[in-house]
């Protein structure tokens, strides 16, 4: 048993974990937590993968931007005594009979899937994902596109955003 | 690395993405369906970085289309966000069941 396999099983568990706890957890601040701690552990398992830049942009992203903008929506939210929405039984039933359904047929799917023989070289870093999202790589395909559509897409959800949430004046009545 | 291979990273994603389909079909806070869709699309990340690594054909397209993948789902947040502070400003809850003016 190698350190890789020591640490992805350790890892792996924690997320799957708190991606149950997520799930089952009945107030959504606890949710919020149980999420922190899964969103922690896909980014620990970029780092196992190599892929180190993501692995760093997930937690300042994710875990730094979208993490907090939930917890301020559970803030701004929150309804006293009917915090926690009870969910009937049966949807309970029905949505847990469906994930395992679904995570049987992707797992049955998926663990027949052997990768081709793979050179066991370290994936790009920080560096060469950059000239690849200029076109500067040896590859025929750039990624610029794709980049600025990104962006001009982050500053039009700054502005809509912005405007869903803005403080609105009363109606004169 | 060569000794852990594709799988259980597949496995462990479809695990990830099946607790966000429950979580999405199952809650009815409008939030906690949020927290499912960032569960499933960090499962769908987590297959990107995964065949980065042990497909050589993908070695930058996968970290690319994640990093793509990460932000689109902050963008995809913030307007989820404002929607649900709108809803709430106008009918004092998240509830999603409640959300239905839009039946005929």
């Amino acid at each position: 048993m190698t350190l890789e396999v020591a640490l992805f099983a350790v890892i792996a568990t924690a997320t799957a974990g708190s991606a149950v706890g997520v799930v089952a957890s009945r107030n959504v601040v606890r949710a919020a937590v149980w999420l922190l701690f899964t969103l922690v552990g896909v980014s620990l398992l970029y780092f196992l993968l190599g892929a180190e830049f993501v692995g760093a942009a997930q937690l300042i992203v994710y875990v730094g931007g979208t993490l907090v903008l939930v917890v301020f929506g559970v803030m701004l939210t929150a309804q006293g005594p009917l915090q926690s929405l009870k969910t009937r039984p049966t949807e309970w039933a029905v949505g847990g009979v469906l994930g395992a359904a679904l995570f049987g047929l992707l797992a049955a799917v998926v663990s027949g899937a052997t990768g081709p023989p793979g050179e066991d070289r370290p994936l790009p870093g920080a560096g060469p994902l950059g000239l690849g999202f200029l076109g500067l790589t040896d590859s025929p395909v750039s990624y610029l596109l794709p980049f600025e559509i990104v962006s001009v897409h982050l500053l039009v959800v700054l502005i809509g955003a912005a405007y869903l949430a803005r403080a609105k004046r009363r109606a004169k009545l | 690395m060569s000794a852990l291979g594709l799988p259980p990273f597949l496995v462990l994603s479809a695990f990830l993405f099946a607790c966000g389909v429950v979580c999405v079909a199952a809650r009815r806070n409008a939030i906690g369906v949020l927290m499912g869709v960032e569960l499933i699309l960090n499962a769908a990340n987590l297959n990107f970085v995964a065949f980065a690594r042990f497909n050589p054909a993908f070695r930058l397209e996968g970290q690319v289309f994640a990093l793509l993948v990460v932000v689109l789902a902050a963008a995809e947040a913030a307007v989820a966000l404002a929607i649900i502070l709108n809803f709430y400003n106008n009918h004092a809850t998240v509830d999603v069941d409640r959300a239905d003016e839009l039946k005929g």
